[in-house]
């Protein structure tokens, strides 16, 4: 029975082992698979290439620039964004009135394929980094302002109903009662919205500028250079794992006092 | 005994309340009348139960009470000044203890004094006045999740306490908690009222508890619901229920037969039989 005794740390052990075991796998299957297959490298390069194709990009394409401009309009569009969804749905959540009036367009736009925007942002603000940041702002805008609204609303009741007998404002109500109870939510709509500013800004990117990883991606592609393809899309996902990481660390500090299992780990 | 007006702490003059029936169709009425004609005082340190079946309207009196809503016939008066929107006078209570779970214990407590405005220097005084009465000393830190059920109410009662008000308005308060809890805090509430000569209406469905903490009982018929009777408790140690249950076993279950005899709880029970 002793094997019982030492399951807990072997199982976590095992489960790390495993993880590790599943990427050198991969690995090796990216590596020697497409030439086993006879894929051609243009096609599918093996993971050798694309990771000196990495460096190669460093030196020649200027990578890390690109990956620079990138991050700071994933920020700079993910701020804007759930700033502006936060607002709009604090004031439609607390005044039903506005949500009537408005919530037909509000679906509509909701329903629109942002990224379907990004051709007529460039034509309206040219190669600069605007269109990429407003992409951005109207895909990460959606699911913080549906999951602030929606948190507002089912606010108790009787909580709003205990800060009245104790004579409160509204905007206390607002500041000390339901601002505060929509915070989880929130953060959940603000962890969507992190994974969303990415895929706005590669699209706009993509479609017009010369500069960012999504205009990398699509010289990669033009030029029959596979690999720097690949390192592109890698940099995307590692700034898009950065904007979700820095998500989930303020929501740590912020939500702190909620128990633990009503986290979620990932 | 004492029977001026000015005696009275919260009373109900002729209240009568309705709700826009939400369901209203052709053959339905278009009001629900939840209660109607009710007569209500509580004296200066009464502790006084309000029982009633289930949706006879108890929870709108108080409602009313605490100014949350407008009766739509008569008035309610709290220190002789007609209750028209909630106010410091009246404190109020729920089977829900409302904590805040991004408050600690402290600041769940001082919730109401914040908004009133109360400065941070007597806000604290207050509170560690309060944690120490409602034995939380040690908690204040704690949020609410990391506390029991029974701490988690005695917070509650707490909070009520701290803004100080005349009267207090229970609503079922302990009807969440199991039954040993709920002794233990039904003596920490009738030691506190007698300490700090509180006012109270308390409702609730545990008849026991009702003959036990009261001074006396208001018994509610069926929707809509009016009082029926008023039954006074005339037993010692209102303010040591644990002891007046004991010493006083066999008028405690004589009441308790009484008003059950009152609600109809018989019948009701024979009616549901299979
Ligand atoms: N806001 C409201 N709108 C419409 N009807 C209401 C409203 N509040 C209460 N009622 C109705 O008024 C009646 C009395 O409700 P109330 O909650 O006061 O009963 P209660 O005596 O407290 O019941 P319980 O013992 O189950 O808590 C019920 O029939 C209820 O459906
Ligand atoms: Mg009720």
């Amino acid at each position: 029975m002793s094997d019982q005794t030492k399951a807990k740390p072997n199982g976590i052990q095992g489960g790390i082992g495993a993880s590790i075991a599943v990427a050198v796998v991969f690995l090796i299957g990216w590596e020697w698979g497409p030439g086993f297959f006879n894929i051609p490298p243009y096609i599918i390069p093996p993971a050798s290439s694309v990771y000196f194709e990495f460096f190669h990009a460093i030196e020649k394409e200027n990578l890390f620039f690109h990956t620079g401009i990138t991050l700071l309009e994933t920020i700079a569009g993910f701020i804007i964004g759930s700033l502006m969804g936060m607002i709009i749905g604090y004031i439609l959540g607390i005044s039903p009135k506005a949500e009537f009036v408005f919530s037909p367009y509000i679906l509509a736009l909701q329903i629109a394929p942002k990224v379907a925007f990004a051709p007529l942002f460039v034509v309206w603000f040219g190669f600069t980094v605007y269109p990429k940041i407003l992409v951005a702002v109207l895909i990460v805008f959606f699911p913080i302002m549906v999951n602030v609204l929606g948190a507002i609303r089912t606010v108790d009741p009787d909580m709003v109903n205990l800060a009245r007998t104790f004579n409160a404002t509204r905007w206390q109500i607002f500041k000390m009662i339901e601002f505060r109870d929509a915070m989880p939510p929130l953060f959940s709509g603000l962890r969507i919205g992190a994974t969303l500013a990415i895929i706005g800004v590669a699209v706009g990117e993509m479609v017009g500028g010369s500069e960012g990883l999504g205009a990398v991606l699509i010289f990669g592609g033009g030029s029959g250079n596979t690999a720097l393809t690949f390192v592109a899309i890698i940099m995307l996902t590692v700034v898009g794992i950065l904007a979700y990481v820095a998500v989930v660390l303020v929501e740590k500090r912020v939500l702190h006092y909620l128990p633990r299992s009503e986290f979620n780990s990932i | 005994m004492l029977d001026s007006p000015d005696n009275y702490r919260i009373e109900y003059r002729s209240v009568g309340k309705q709700f826009v029936n939400i369901q209203s169709t052709g053959n339905h009425d278009e009001f629900i009348i939840a209660v109607k004609e009710v007569d209500l005082a509580v004296r200066d340190g009464e502790v006084v139960s309000l029982i009633g079946p289930s949706g006879c309207g108890k929870s709108t009196l108080l409602n009313m009470g605490s100014g949350l809503y407008q009766p739509s016939a008569g008035d309610i008066y709290v220190d002789e000044e007609r209750v028209d929107r909630p106010n410091a006078h009246v404190g109020f209570m729920l089977q829900k203890d409302l904590l805040l779970a991004w408050r600690t214990i402290r600041k769940n407590i001082e919730f109401g004094l914040e908004i009133q405005g109360v400065p941070a220097i007597i806000r604290n005084e207050r509170s560690s006045e309060l944690l120490e009465k409602c034995r939380l000393s040690g908690f204040e830190e704690h949020y609410p999740h990391q506390l029991s059920g029974g701490m988690r109410q005695r917070a509650a009662l707490a909070r009520t306490l701290a803004a100080d008000p005349s009267v207090l308005l229970l609503d079922e308060p302990f009807s969440a908690l199991d039954a040993q809890t709920k002794m233990i805090l039904q003596q920490d509430l009738a030691e506190t009222l007698a300490a700090e000569k509180k006012t109270a209406l308390f409702i609730t469905h545990d008849l026991a508890e009702s003959v036990a903490l009261s001074d006396r009982v208001f018994v509610m018929s069926q929707r809509p619901g009016t009082i029926i009777e008023e039954i006074d408790i005339d037993l010692p140690l209102r303010e040591n229920p644990l002891a007046r249950r004991h010493d006083w076993q066999k008028d405690v279950a004589v009441y308790v037969t009484r008003l059950m005899e009152l609600l109809h709880v018989g019948e009701l029970a024979s009616e549901v039989e299979i």
